[in-house]
């Protein structure tokens, strides 16, 4: 399913170099967050020097203590206490406004990858899952930092730190310390790796959950038709269910290496106090370097703790930006040659030259087609479903490359034009005319953002719309509603026509771009749009052959091969495709009851 | 209505805030009590050890520890009792905890499982007209990120509760050790609780900000990416991404924000208990000089204030997810609570013949437009059996009055009767096993060809082979990777146009309705296989009444009866002949194309 983002897995280091490779900002000054981040958890620290030093100065055994002394101590802790904690929020701040400055460029970077992936990419996509990448995946990213990252360095701090005193302290003590801890590191090992694959299969469940869903919100009206909510409600109930079931097992997991560190904890407490103990009557080891010794271990036994729910969390987030890298980095096929380009000149020629087309993995659609369509010419493409009329539109309008052939416009390759240029000389009105969730003017002005509401009211006049457009509840304020779902299908073609008249473009190129329009509409519209159009270059693909009829030229496509060119009247002469499938349309359209006489 | 939610939220003072949060998580409570009781007794347990451990260490201190150092021998048996206790408090304290974690994870994931099934049952249960209302991207988070939010204070809840115990018990035991040095030590628990308090007051609007900027955020990508096509065509991929790097700067700012408040609170609440430990030295110090306690007390006491601090922050983190509590709770309920549901009746249209339906004075207004273009008094009968077309040009109202057919929509006034029942007298199944609508538009499920077509019916091969090819789709199902049990993807993109209608069509038939609309369900087909269907399906025994919506003039020829329907009326009706004869708007309508043609051939 997922054959068209980048499919091999990286590792996790990999991921983070990779990641912030996409997000510079979060390394920007991030030494000196670290730094003071560390600084920042020598609280805990703190305490355990002071208690030693209080209990060694004769607290534990004899009574003769220098209560001056004592205070000074109490007031310099308390000092450092109070710039401790300022640290800490000064490293927190820095963290915050780095990390997330540098997911928000993560995010529209990925967003921006996204559009310029061929169509073909894009569809071997669910939507949903498109969607996740740029939202829920750097969410999760985001969170782990909040929460996770945080966490994580404040406790490799407090570790650190504590390892540093327990190391002054006793280096015999120490290391059973880290002995004790080693166990806990192999262990970890294991329990991320089982930590790792149980987030990733949540992960995969959710996806496969939110597309099940997404069903009954986008097919609304065929589940209700149809009546065929129990089957519904049946396959997301599964999914459901079986996302809950791999999340507990996750939590299973997480639990089990959350409280592995406690008996760790606890063994070393065990082990200091009989090693200390002797250490102390054979080797002068104080009483207050003990107990300041199980007080640091409680330092090392929380984050350690802390450590394993963290591992956790970061599988899930790396995991997330995982994703989201691959999205980045899957490659475009159909590349903006961007700087690179050569200028388009005044040629307006369109030249296809033994062009062949297949899918991937799919056999030939389009098979060594050449034709040459002379500027201003407006030219009529029909052919029966699946005749490769469609794939023609798609490559001439560059959203897939050829398999083998080259096209051109003014002898330039079509593959050396830039993006912006080539969407400023060429324009194409798909089948499905899709509306954005904004007013009729709003998605007019997609086609030409500075025109004016007079203008907008113009391009709709001229193609003949007024009628329609009368009865609209808003005029241009009418708000078309979801995917322009409150207009019906017809209607948002002729809103898509309109778009494009608007943006004017030199090559217009309509994909059946008038199907679900009334007859009379369709033909007002479309002169008119000849008109307006009138020396320009116009490519209709076509199944009512009344536009055909009135082409300046008609490419027929059967299997995929071009196999007649000419204008109407000679084509029908010629008895061949085209005059079969126009006598059954003129057959269609004469088999009423004849004109009233 | 979220939005709504979300402003009187932010209205509300923390106090009804944190009431409101706190009835959500009862609420949760009251769904789950015997598992969350478990986990509470395995927190509570955890936290009881957590102040053994302390004690264990005052203990030793005083009876093992100072002993043997002023005596020099370390093989007592209280020093290895002392360590055996560590050890085992350790070992009951990580089962315990394990108990806490995973049985407070299954209270979190039931209930949030338990709302998926809930919300996703209103998505299928609501109308149509509720679902035009709601963006796709704000349904699908109501599924997902709505119901995490709603218990997402389960997670830290137990621990929260567990903690609580743990501080009793550890007050309890400082008591036991020293008065004075205790009570000293716990003004920096209502420091806490003040720190928490102020927290949750900064905090909770701008966690609100940010969750509705995801929701914002969410909607923006898909909205985006369903339109790829039209962004790729006008050329809008800048301006997309702009429109959409403008909202995720605004969720930048708002995290930024939310951690801002996170980076004072946290090392406030670390510093206090070390500051409160500090204190105890102090002044545990004097009273050690001073004859008044134990040093074994002291450092006790100092442990347990150092072993309690971390915990402590577990209020936080459930205060932290009330808003989001109250938050998810609002958008959930929304969803839950919708009743505009359809009220369906308890009468069945009975036998297997054709249906006969009759429309009367229909008018309908969209309730939420009422500036809307409306049906009004639409009347017409179709005879069992017969066929009726509808014909009228784009935006006459036609697949408005489809709609209310077949009963996705109700009318405001008027009715619609089936074998002279009102469909609104009629059960649901009544309706969807006697009437197929196709509609304009097809929606292909991400299932295979077979699922697609059968749905929720029992077919056999043959029966869906049968109904493949009087549509004319036996062909290219045949050649498809795995025939009937090749997936289609999502909304069949792998499809042409003709070939989703073809499998709409399939869908439809093979479920032999006595009454078949079709939305212009046609349009993306060649003319003479829409043809060939078309007859076939009338030439059928049996054939079912039949309403289909259509321009072609051969469809129409087909029809006994045609409407001709304007600006939501109708304009006329009557058979083809009758409305030419009477009729020029009816005649420029249907005859535009021959009309196109003669001007051709006069050129």
């Amino acid at each position: 399913m997922s054959s068209g983002l980048g499919s091999k897995r990286r590792g996790s280091l990999s991921v983070i170099k990779e990641g912030l490779r996409h997000s510079p900002e979060v390394l920007r000054g991030l030494w000196f967050t670290l730094f003071l981040a560390v600084v920042g958890t020598a609280g805990g620290t703190l305490i355990p020097i002071v208690i030693r030093r209080v209990l060694d100065d004769g607290l534990g055994t004899s009574g003769n203590l220098d209560m001056s002394e004592v205070r000074t101590l109490i007031v310099i802790a308390s000092g450092l206490l109070v710039i401790i904690a300022l640290t800490g929020y000064w490293s927190k701040v820095r963290i915050f406004t780095a990390a997330e400055a540098g997911l928000s460029t993560l995010r529209v970077k990925a967003f921006r990858h996204i559009h310029d992936l061929s169509t073909l990419t894009q569809n071997t996509q669910r939507r949903g899952a498109l969607v996740s990448r740029v939202t829920s995946d750097v969410d999760q990213i985001s969170q782990f930092l909040q929460f996770g990252g945080i966490m994580l360095i404040i406790s490799s701090g407090q570790m650190l730190l504590a390892l540093i005193v327990m190391g002054l302290m006793s280096w015999q003590l120490t290391l059973i310390v880290l002995l004790s801890f080693l166990i806990l590191i192999f262990g970890l090992k294991y329990l991320a790796a089982a930590m790792s694959k149980a987030y990733d299969r949540v992960r995969a469940s959710v996806g496969l959950m939110l597309a099940v869903i997404a069903e009954p919100i986008v097919g609304a009206a065929v589940i209700k038709s149809f009546g065929i909510e129990a089957r519904t409600q049946g396959r997301m109930a599964e999914a459901i269910q079986s996302n809950y079931k791999l999340n507990v097992r996750a939590q299973t997991v997480t639990s089990v290496s959350f409280a592995a560190a406690i008996v760790i904890g606890g063994l070393a407490n065990a082990l200091v106090l009989l090693i200390g103990m002797w250490l102390g009557v054979t080797q002068g080891l104080s009483v207050g370097t003990l107990i300041a010794f199980i007080f640091l271990i409680g330092l090392f036994t929380g984050p350690a703790q802390m450590a394993t729910q963290v591992i956790a969390d970061s599988q899930n987030a790396i995991a997330s930006w995982r994703r989201v890298i691959e999205v980045i980095e899957t490659p475009i096929d159909v590349i903006d040659p961007g700087d690179s380009a050569q200028r388009l000149g005044a040629g307006r020629d369109i030249v296809f030259d033994a062009v062949n087309f297949a899918y991937p993995e799919g056999p030939r659609v389009l098979k060594d087609v050449s034709v040459v369509i002379p500027a201003q010419q407006r030219v009529a493409v029909v052919g029966e479903t699946g005749s490769g009329k469609t794939t023609f539109a798609k490559l001439l309008t560059r959203l897939v490359d050829p398999s083998s052939g080259a096209i051109s416009i003014g002898d330039i390759d079509l593959t050396e034009v830039n993006f912006t240029d080539l969407r400023d000389v060429m324009l194409m009105v798909p089948q499905e005319g899709f509306l954005f969730d904004a007013t009729i003017a709003e998605n007019l002005r997609y086609g030409k953002p500075e025109a004016n509401d007079d203008e907008l009211l113009q391009v709709i006049m001229s193609l003949g719309l007024s009628d329609w457009f009368e009865q609209l509840p808003g005029g241009l304020q009418t708000e078309v509603g979801q995917r322009g779902e409150s207009l019906s299908a017809g209607e948002r073609q002729l809103v898509a026509l309109a778009r494009s008249a608007l943006a004017d473009p030199e090559i217009l190129v309509l994909d059946e771009a008038t199907s679900a329009v009334d007859p009379q509409t369709e033909l007002r519209a479309t002169r008119a749009l000849d008109q307006l159009l009138s020396r320009r270059t116009s490519v209709v693909i076509a199944h009512r052959l009344s536009t055909a009829e009135k082409a300046d030229r008609i490419l027929v496509f059967d299997d995929g091969r071009l196999i007649e060119d000419g204008s109407h009247t000679d084509l029908v002469a010629a008895g061949g495709v085209y005059s079969r499938l126009h006598a059954s349309w003129v057959a269609q359209s004469r088999l009423a009851s004849g004109p009233i006489t | 209505m979220t939005d709504s939610s979300l402003s009187s939220l932010s209205l509300d003072t923390s106090e009804q805030l944190t009431r409101r949060g706190v009835r959500v998580m009862w609420s949760g409570i009251q769904r789950e009590p015997w598992i969350f009781t478990l986990a509470v007794l395995s927190s509570v347990l955890f936290g009881f050890l957590t102040v053994a451990d302390a004690w264990v260490l005052g203990w030793a201190t005083d009876h093992a520890i100072v002993p043997a150092f002023e005596a020099g021998e370390t093989t007592t048996a209280a020093i290895r009792l002392a360590a055996l206790l560590f050890f085992l408090v350790a070992l009951l304290r990580t089962i315990s905890v394990i108990g806490r974690r995973l049985l407070g994870g299954v209270v979190y994931y039931r209930l949030v499982r338990d709302d998926r099934f809930e919300v996703t049952a209103s998505y299928v249960r609501l109308p149509l007209s509720w679902h035009r209302k709601h963006s796709a991207g704000s349904l699908l988070s109501n599924a997902n990120a709505d119901v995490e939010a709603r218990w997402g204070v389960f997670m830290p809840l137990p621990m929260a509760i567990g903690t609580a115990a743990m501080i009793v018990a550890a007050v309890v035991t400082m008591l036991a050790a020293d008065v004075v040095l205790t009570i000293v030590g716990l003004i920096s628990f209502p420091l806490l609780f003040l720190a928490n308090a102020v927290y949750q007051r900064w905090q909770a609007p701008r966690i609100a900000l940010a969750q509705r900027l995801r929701a914002e955020i969410s909607t923006v990508a898909h909205e985006s990416f369903d339109g790829a096509l039209v962004v790729k065509s006008l050329g809008r991929e800048e301006a997309e991404t702009r429109r959409f790097a403008e909202i995720s700067e605004k969720l930048r700012d708002a995290n930024v924000s939310v951690g801002r408040v996170r980076a004072v609170f946290d090392p406030v609440v670390e510093a206090l208990p070390n500051i409160s430990v500090l204190v105890v030295v102090w002044l545990g110090v004097m009273r050690v000089l001073g004859g008044q306690t134990a040093a074994g007390d002291v450092v006790q006491i100092a442990f347990m204030f150092t072993i309690v601090a971390m915990p402590v922050r577990s209020f936080g983190w459930v205060l932290a997810e009330l808003p989001r509590a109250v938050v998810g709770e609002a958008r959930v309920r929304a969803v839950l609570d919708d009743r505009s549901d359809m009220a369906w009746g308890d009468q069945e249209l009975l036998g297997t013949d054709p249906i006969e339906l009759k429309v009367n004075e229909l008018s309908y207004v969209h309730p939420d437009e009422e500036t809307t273009r409306a049906l009004s008094e639409i009347t017409f009968d179709v005879p069992a059996g017969s066929v009726t077309a509808i014909v009228g040009s784009t935006g006459s109202g036609k697949s408005t009055l489809v709609s209310l057919l077949n009963r996705l929509t109700d009318p405001q006034s008027g009715a619609v009767t089936y074998a002279g029942i009102d469909v609104r007298h009629l059960t649901k199944s009544a309706v969807t096993q006697n009437i197929a609508l196709v509609p304009q538009s097809t929606f292909i499920f991400d299932d295979t060809v077979r699922a697609n077509i059968c749905l929720d019916l029992d077919c056999d091969d043959a029966e869906i082979w049968d109904v493949l090819e009087r549509v004319q789709a036996h062909m290219f199902v045949s050649l498809l990777p795995q025939g009937l049990d090749t997936v289609l993807g999502e909304r069949g993109a792998s499809l042409s146009g003709g070939q989703r209608q073809r499998i709409a069509l399939a869908r439809a038939l093979v479920r032999k309705p006595r009454l078949l609309i079709l939305d212009d369900a046609t349009s993306a087909l060649d003319p003479h296989v829409e043809q060939a269907i078309l007859q076939a399906l009338g030439s059928q025994e049996n054939a079912p009444t039949t309403i289909v919506v259509a321009y072609r003039k051969a469809t129409i020829a087909l029809a006994d009866q045609i409407i001709f329907m304007g600006a939501g009326k109708i304009l006329d009706q009557g058979t083809d002949a009758e409305l030419r004869s009477r009729s020029e708007h009816y005649r420029d309508l249907v005859d535009a194309y021959d009309v196109a043609r003669s001007e051709v051939d006069h050129e």
